[in-house]
């Protein structure tokens, strides 16, 4: 009995990795790539962590408590990284596909046009650098 | 039962490992090839995990702590990179 559930739990993780690396490979912005396998591979792999320990558990001598280690691990470490690779992306200023939203746009129509005016004014002065260009797949 | 199913398991996050490996050299941007790096990590646990039940050995727990410990290290040094120009200021 407990085999099957092993077996269920493993494949379930292993499907859900599956589908987070095909979500990195198939979606087509960095915002929506970072959702993918941040969200799938944590119960992927927490799926398959659960499955070892209960394996360990019942095969060897005693509880096996490592994969719970591991598994704690990944559940603190893995949105904090993703929620890393976010503000760098803001910060390096990658583009998402999502249209902006019309008030965004009046804003930032305004806002150009004050800082043109305060160009011209402070005229010599270098351009800001611009933030790097991407291209999307 | 555990006979079919670890290989489906192993062929299905090889498969995955081969997807990130794909975008890691294809990524357009610095930021994909961490996130693909990133995700690498977690598959090669799951990986060594699988492997572990396969061959009914607990050796392999200890690497895959290994591997989470430095991957996350690696993935927040890179970022941290990328956001203030420098890791450890």
């Amino acid at each position: 009995m407990l085999d099957y559930l092993i077996s269920f739990l493993i494949l379930t993780g292993a499907i859900f990795t599956f589908i987070g690396s095909l979500g990195l490979v198939r979606l087509k912005d960095f915002y929506t790539r970072l959702h993918g396998p941040t969200k799938a591979t944590t119960l992927g792999v927490g799926c398959l962590l659960i499955a070892s320990s209960i394996y360990f558990s019942i095969y060897t001598a005693g509880l096996s408590l490592h994969e719970v280690l591991i598994t704690i691990f990944l559940f603190i470490t893995a949105p904090v990284s993703a929620h890393m690779l976010a503000k760098a992306a803001l910060h390096v200023g990658l583009r998402s596909l999502a249209e902006i939203p019309e008030e965004k746009l009046a804003e930032k129509k305004k806002g150009s046009a004050a800082a043109k005016q305060a160009n011209i004014q402070e005229a010599g002065k270098p351009p800001s650098a611009e933030s790097i260009e991407t291209k999307d797949t | 039962m555990l006979a079919i199913v670890i290989p489906i398991a192993l062929t299905l996050v090889a498969a995955s490992v081969a997807m990130c490996f794909w975008r890691l050299l294809k990524g357009p941007t610095v930021l994909d090839r961490i996130l693909a790096l990133d995700t690498l990590y977690v598959n090669a646990i799951a990986l060594l995990v699988l492997l572990g039940i396969h061959i009914g050995s607990t050796l392999f727990f200890e690497a895959a702590l290994l591997i989470a410990l430095m991957g996350f290290i690696g993935t927040v040094a890179l970022c941290k990179y990328l956001m203030r120009g420098d890791i450890i200021e």
